[in-house]
């Protein structure tokens, strides 16, 4: 095959500017998705970097490396960077703003000059918070939740990364505006609501939670610099304020959150689960709604965080029911999923091995959120190293493979060449193995005791500190050989041609990489996403 | 190789005000939190809050009030006039409009000036010593009404930039949209007010 898709592709030309300015003014959905992924791959391996230095520091008992001080500061870094940075605009902002527009037949989103400018709130709060580590009297140590009336206290730098926070909820709100007017005033003509594909539709109702849920902590956040900066008290108890109050508001849009991170990474495996199996997808309807009732279940569940923070039993028990009520969509999804495959020619390909990583994990991850999410077990197990490795299987194991796959899924379309497949499957080996190694000891030790984010500990602990330091090395080892893989071959891989995988999605019938304008003419659609005969 | 192909320039105006409309939402939520946590704080220092707002002038906020439903009525009259074509009423109307949003500033000005004549604001010795429900009172009432005013501010820049594309002819009867969306957004900052000057000034 020859290569004049790739030099006719957006990859080459620009919208109005040429050369570097072509990428940085550009308002190409897809070339605003590669720059998101190009910061958030760098700000992965940043986070990912002090996440090993925690480890390397709890590899032995006591002090080896670094201070209690610097361990609370990496701690805090590793959760702004990966929570606000990474995870948070993850999959919206890079396979939301690449695909999505493409999904649904449309040249590109409703308000492009806006989706350039999320993009630079973005750079914006990413610098406050590489700032917030060196500025003022040391880096931040509250945590990523800055909970209150700590973060009002604390000497540290704590107004750069709270402000950072801010800001990039401004960047994802205005992603999730766009989208949602995207996908109601841009889809093809025939595109009804039920033959959209499932990845918009997660995306769709993402958005709604990014758009309703953000504001009420991004006034929080600048509750607590008013209080830091004025005295006004709102949640210092010294001053008349409610400690507990800064936890609820925080909570309110941190947990729906967890659902900004994880309903798009559904969204792909629901994408690539009837590709791989290339069957029609089992339960079109079901995971819509479940997805829906996600974004709306998910909104009432933030009290669960607080269990042991003082609530009334009335509280605690109906947020406890909620929660497991909210378990039941994302159980659906499971089911789909598993019954799609059901009777399927499955092509074991990389992006599949992902997806069966993802599901894997994700349903550890699920099952160990309800042993957090019922009254009694909570106590046991509040604050340790099962809270970690529960949301380590969530938020990694969940959101990050699901992010993987989607790599290895969509890198022929986005650059039109093929990586290598069995290296590929190595570093899907190497980063599961070692994901695996790194975090389900956490699970045991957090059973019996073991507290999270505490820089020391007791011997008996000692055996799944070693585990998972080698764990975390296995990671980096599978991480080193994927990057380099994808990093090549996105230069010199194999021309990969329109339709690899034999895809039924909107973006499968177009060229790869795709030209500047998507379409020549916008496709008519008269049948579902996922009609394979 | 790298010459350049121009995107196809796609107007839609139901989009754009759809996203004004949900931007919209998300500034209410923003203003939710605060009305949450003065809604908490007045059910537990209810006598503080009682004696806290009897200090705000009253006067000025009425005046405010009556500045801001003014200039939302001049607003949505450039609105309809630019959609009648009269170009020149429609440049009169959106300066009253500024006009009223930097008279509706000045007061403020006035307001706030008086209350740090009497040592009452945030960080000062003064509030320090008070009820910590009257300190919390003030407290909200210096942010919520600061946020407020930035929204003024921001508002007036809108209505500006608005304003000279309408003079150099970028937004015209056909092409009104950016006008109404503005024109929404300072009914917005007007129906946040409507609600601040009660909860602030009148509930006592």
């Amino acid at each position: 095959m020859d290569i004049s898709a790739i030099d006719n592709s957006f990859l080459k030309h620009g919208t109005k500017y040429k050369g570097i300015l072509g990428w940085l003014m550009s308002t190409d959905h897809k070339r605003i998705g590669l720059m998101y992924m190009y910061a958030i791959m760098i700000f992965f391996v940043v986070g990912g970097l002090l996440g090993g230095l925690m480890r390397l520091e709890l590899f032995r008992p006591g002090q080896d490396y670094i201070t209690a001080q610097t361990y609370n500061a990496v701690f805090t870094v590793h959760g702004v960077i990966m929570i606000f940075l990474v995870v948070i605009p993850g999959l919206a902002a890079v396979f939301g703003n690449i695909l999505m527009p493409i999904m649904i037949g449309a040249r590109d989103v409703a308000f492009p000059k806006l989706n350039l400018f999320s993009f630079y709130i973005y750079v914006l709060g990413a610098i406050l918070a590489i700032a917030s580590q060196f500025l003022g009297k040391g880096a931040p140590d509250t945590g990523w939740t800055f909970y209150a009336p700590y973060s009002t206290d604390t000497n540290t730098n704590v107004v750069a990364a709270v402000l950072a926070a801010f800001v990039l909820g401004f960047s994802s709100i205005l992603t999730g505006l766009n989208f949602i007017v995207t996908i109601h005033r841009m889809r093809a003509p025939g595109m009804t609501w039920f033959k959209m594909p499932l990845f918009p539709w997660s995306l769709y109702a993402t958005a709604w939670i990014q758009l309703l849920a953000t504001p009420i902590v991004g006034i929080t956040l600048l509750m607590i610099i008013a209080e830091r900066w004025f005295k006004i008290g709102f949640f210092d108890p010294n001053l008349g304020g409610d400690p507990i109050l800064f936890q609820h508001l925080f909570w309110i849009y941190s947990h729906p959150a967890v659902y900004v991170m994880i309903l798009p990474a559904m969204g792909v495996i629901t994408e690539i689960i009837p590709t791989f199996s290339q069957k029609r997808i089992f339960g079109y309807k079901a995971i819509v709604f479940s997805s829906v009732a996600i974004a709306a279940v998910g909104y009432l569940v933030w009290g669960h965080h607080m269990y042991t923070a003082g609530m009334s039993t009335t509280a605690r028990w109906f947020f406890s029911l909620l929660t497991f009520i909210v378990a039941v969509p994302s159980a659906i999804k499971v089911f789909n999923w598993i019954s799609t495959m059901y009777k399927g020619s499955i092509n074991l390909q990389p992006p599949f091995y992902f997806t069966m990583a993802f599901v894997f994990n994700f349903m550890i991850g699920g099952l160990t959120g309800l042993v957090l999410g019922s009254l009694a077990t909570d106590i046991h197990v509040h604050d340790t190293a099962f809270v970690v490795a529960h949301f380590h299987y969530i938020i990694f194991g969940g959101m990050g493979f699901a992010f993987l796959a989607a790599i290895h899924y969509w890198f022929p379309k986005i650059y039109g060449r093929m990586y290598n497949n069995k290296l590929a499957n190595i570093s899907c080996a190497f980063i599961f193995g070692g994901f695996t190694l790194l975090y389900f000891p956490q699970f045991i030790i957090g059973m019996q005791g073991m507290p999270r984010r505490y820089f020391d500990y007791l011997p008996q602990y000692e055996w799944a500190q070693v585990f998972s330091f080698f764990g975390a090395i296995v990671l980096a080892v599978g991480v080193i050989i994927m990057l380099f893989n994808l990093i090549k071959s996105a230069r010199k891989g194999a021309i990969a041609g329109p339709n690899p995988w034999n895809g039924k999605t909107l973006e499968w019938t177009i060229a790869s990489p795709p030209t500047v304008e998507n379409f020549e003419e916008i496709p008519v659609i008269t049948e579902g996403p996922y009609e394979y005969k | 190789m790298e010459n350049s192909i121009s995107h196809t320039e796609h107007r839609d105006d139901t989009a754009s005000k759809m996203g004004m409309w949900l931007f919209i939402f998300t500034e209410l939520l923003l203003f939710g939190g605060l009305f949450i946590v003065y809604a908490v704080y007045r059910s537990i220092y209810p006598d503080d809050f009682h004696i806290a707002a009897n200090q705000l002038n009253t006067f000025i906020g009425t005046i405010n009030t009556v500045i801001l439903l003014v200039s939302s009525m001049t607003v949505a009259m450039s609105v309809t006039a630019l959609r009648t074509g009269n170009k020149s009423l429609t440049l009169k109307l959106l300066a009253t409009t500024i006009f009223l949003a930097f008279l509706f500033l000045v007061n403020k000005y006035f307001e706030w000036g008086l209350k740090i004549e009497h040592h009452i604001y945030p960080g000062s010795e003064l509030m320090l010593t008070l009820k910590r429900g009257e300190l919390l009172f003030f407290g909200l009432y210096y942010f919520m009404t600061a946020l407020h005013a930035l929204h003024i501010i921001v508002g007036m820049i809108i209505l500006l930039v608005i304003y000279f594309k309408i003079k150099s002819g970028r937004v015209t009867k056909d092409d009104n949209v950016l006008l109404e969306n503005g024109g929404l957004y300072w009914h917005l900052v007007d129906l946040i007010w409507i609600f601040l000057f009660p909860l602030l000034y009148l509930i006592t």
